[in-house]
């Protein structure tokens, strides 16, 4: 029976998926920003975040008049729930975006320190997690979700294995030390989008399997 | 649909001429009534004094008198009849309303419905049979058991019609606590109807007062006091009965005054019930 | 199988416990710990119960175990045989010209629907509040809440008024009535008329408290003292009832069973129902997908 809250739910979908593309290009803008020294579009990036600001905010009004209005039960319940809670890490990854963007404006002023090649490999796999958070959501597949969580692995080794590197660098020559500052803050940030993502598979995983797998030990 | 002046003055005429041919006619029905009344206090109530109330019949071509007799002895007969009629009669209302069947109950009303159009002379022959004879004589107790037949298939029907007026709720509430089913019906079903019931008894009673076939050969009717129910006992409609046809007119003057006491006593009790109940026959609602 | 038996409290120590296959040949009572894990006490152990209305059976095969001094909640659409299987528990469908049921229904370890137990008494163990209020009219407040225990034998006119007292405290309604207790039953509102009503049922001190839809006739706020005050019974009572309200269900409920066309769907604590529950029917029920 088709009903008034399917349609509410199916528009706070699309919304979720609006938000989530935004993040994603956000990353990749900001990335892209870094690795081709391009200070417009980073400053493009900024601009762009104020959008999925705007939906986070739709969509905890929304949700709030759904339980309000509604009293939504059981995967409905599940549903708006965690509605909110992933609209609110999108937002994150937006945010960190936009720090990615502003370290890009402060090293484009020096020459490169060195080749970039971790921190790209970082953004694959950190913008692979997000599709693949994107996809679980869509298509209903809680394991997939389950994979993203064991990349995050990955991504905190590359973050943990540069910062090592740049330390060496910072050492041997201090006047590398503002951009390899900033070079540490953006792997720290590309690890910060990884945890979110992290947080948005596990979100899914309660979605769609009412398991609560947040905060186990390995 | 023709919707011109004239077809609708057309209609309206019609309608006036059903409705006031049927008022005629309920005119025409209730109309006996009245010229009954009317005349009965005409004749009758010149004759109405505290000497009628008080004093016995005199002797055969006398003048003077009263039915005091008559009127006790009517009253002592209902008492009589009562004692019979009314248990049997509520007990089967509670029957068919309570425990019966739907083909018991179907033979049940059947049969109760028969009773109540059984010419009441038949109940006469039947106390008769069960009561004169054995006693070898008439007296109050035939005439009792007459009448009291006679109120059983009355009070039964209206006692049960009562008690289905009571909402199920009440009953299935009652046995919820646990209490026991024949407690349910006396304390709470039967209690809550009883206005109803009660009204059912008074308007059988009503009915029999006038009787006056049954107790020719059971009560037969007594010149003097009855001091033993196992003699015979006067009643109203025996003695106005008896003084109609006697040739004597002072006879007949008290036959009149009679009659209307009994229409009177009728009359009011049934009025009497109408306003007690004022439309509700049970307990029931604000 | 051999369990590890702690005896808690006042119990019957149990000689055997049921292995999974077969039904338990002694009850299991109150709080016994078995294994390390304490055993909820069982009011009601439903026992492959069906139930007929002469040709028509309403009733398929219900099995389960509801447990004491909480609220269970039965739910499902109409007609699907939740009043039906709440007056199989007290013996009320039987009243029924032409009802049938099959099956057993163990109230704390007695079945009561074996061939020497009398009816009347189960009754009495077993209270009952019905949809629409039904205070005896001819019968003042206080005649109304001693009706149980006076066509019961119990004359006492100081244990009568203790009950009383004691009953319209824990309907809730002993401030509003103390100084009209021989005004009439049906002169209160219909919300204080229910609260009488359940006053009435628990001056017999039953075990239980079957509640069929009672606040469906009545506006929001009396709703919500009937609501509050069912939390406040079931500390001392257990408390089964139907409702076609599924958030009444979930307000008031601890555990809930789905009943859909006369068989059990579902049964589980009522916080699994509502935010998770095992079977589609049931999701689709209660998110109102259908019914």
């Amino acid at each position: 029976m088709e009903r008034h809250l399917d349609q509410e739910l199916a528009d706070l979908k699309q919304i979720l998926l609006r938000m989530a593309s935004l993040a994603e290009q956000g990353v990749a803008q900001a990335l892209k920003a870094l690795v081709q020294r391009d200070d417009v579009l980073a400053k493009k990036v900024d601009a762009d975040d104020t959008q999925l600001d705007q939906l986070q905010i739709e969509i905890d009004d929304r949700c709030v008049k759904l339980l309000a209005l509604r009293q939504p039960t059981a995967k409905d319940l599940r549903f708006v729930t965690m509605a909110m809670k992933i609209s609110t890490d999108l937002e994150r990854i937006g945010d960190q975006a936009v720090n990615i963007a502003h370290r890009a404006e402060e090293l484009n002023k020096e020459p490169l320190l060195k080749p970039l090649v971790d921190i790209p490999r970082m953004g694959d796999i950190v913008r692979g997690m997000i599709r693949d958070a994107l996809d679980a959501f869509v298509y209903g597949k809680p394991d997939l979700a389950l994979h993203i969580i064991k990349r995050d692995e990955e991504v905190d080794a590359l973050n943990r294995q540069l910062h090592r590197e740049l330390t060496s660098f910072m050492i041997e020559d201090p006047h590398t030390i503002t951009r390899a500052l900033n070079l540490m803050s953006v792997a720290h940030n590309l690890e910060r989008i990884g945890d979110h993502a992290t947080n948005i598979a596990e979100e899914i995983v309660y979605l769609y399997e009412a398991r609560d797998i947040r905060h186990q030990k390995e | 649909m023709d919707t011109s002046k004239a077809y609708h003055t057309w209609r309206k005429l019609k309608s006036l001429a059903m409705s006031g041919a049927s008022f005629g006619c309920a005119l025409l029905a209730i109309a006996p009534l009245g010229f009954v009344l009317f005349y009965l206090i005409k004749a009758g109530a010149g004759s109405l004094d505290w000497r009628f109330f008080t004093h016995l019949p005199t002797p055969v071509g006398e003048v003077g008198g009263g039915m005091a007799n008559a009127i006790l002895g009517t009253l002592v007969l209902l008492g009589l009849a009562s004692l019979i009629g009314v248990p049997v009669g509520v007990l089967g209302g509670i029957y068919l309303a309570e425990y019966g069947t739907e083909r018991a109950n179907w033979w049940i009303r059947f049969g109760a419905d028969i009773l109540n159009g059984v010419p009441s002379i038949v109940w006469g022959i039947v106390a008769y049979t069960l009561v004169v004879i054995p006693m070898k004589g008439f007296s109050a107790y035939a005439g009792g058991v007459a009448l009291g037949f006679m109120m059983i298939p009355l009070i039964t029907r209206t006692t049960e019609e009562v008690l289905l007026l009571v909402p199920n709720g009440y009953r299935e509430a009652a046995l919820a606590l646990g209490i026991p089913r024949w407690k349910m019906i006396i304390r709470i079903v039967a209690k809550t109807a009883l206005k109803g019931i009660i009204t059912g008894v008074l308007l059988a009673q009503a009915r029999i007062a006038g009787e006056t076939a049954p107790l020719l050969f059971t009560a037969f009717g007594n010149r003097f006091w009855t001091h033993n129910l196992k003699d015979p006992i006067a009643a109203l409609p025996l003695q106005i009965f008896t003084y109609a046809i006697s040739p004597y007119d002072d006879w007949h003057r008290q036959a009149w005054a009679g009659a209307l006491v009994l229409i009177l006593m009728i009359l009011f009790v049934n009025i009497g019930v109408r306003a007690l109940t004022r439309g509700k026959l049970s307990g029931v609602g604000r | 199988m051999t369990v590890n038996l702690t005896i808690n409290q006042k119990t019957q120590a149990t000689a055997k416990a049921a292995g999974p296959d077969d039904h338990p040949a002694v009850p299991v009572t109150e709080g016994f710990v078995a294994n390390g894990v304490t055993v909820p006490k069982i009011a009601f152990e439903v026992d492959r119960l069906n139930g007929w209305f002469g040709q028509h059976q309403a009733l398929f095969d219900l099995n389960l175990k509801i447990p004491a001094t909480s609220v269970s909640a039965i739910i499902g659409p109409s007609g699907c045989g939740k009043s039906t299987f709440l007056r199989c528990l007290n013996r009320m469908h039987e009243l029924v010209r032409g009802a049938r049921l099959e099956g057993q229904i163990l109230l704390f370890g007695e079945n009561i629907y074996a061939p020497q137990i009398d009816p009347t008494l189960v009754r009495r163990r077993v209270g009952m509040v019905f949809q629409k209020s039904n205070p005896f009219p001819t019968m003042t407040i206080a005649e109304n809440v001693t009706v149980g225990l006076r066509l019961n034998g119990v004359r006492n006119h100081a244990v009568l008024y203790e009950r009383m007292e004691k009953a319209l405290r824990m309907a809730a309604l002993w401030d509003e009535v103390k100084d009209h207790l021989h005004r009439p039953g049906t002169s209160l509102s219909g919300g204080q008329q229910q609260r009488l009503c359940i006053a009435r049922a628990l001056a017999v001190q039953p075990e239980v408290l079957l509640m069929d839809e009672p606040a469906s006739a009545l506006d929001p706020l009396a709703t919500m003292k009937i609501e509050e005050l069912i939390q406040e019974l079931k500390k001392e009572y257990t408390i089964v009832i139907v409702t076609h309200n599924m958030q009444q269900a979930a307000r008031c409920s601890d555990h809930t069973a789905f009943l859909y066309m006369g068989r059990l769907i579902e049964f589980d604590k009522t916080e699994t129902i509502f935010t998770n529950p095992s079977n589609k029917q049931t999701e689709d029920y209660v998110t109102g997908r259908f019914g």
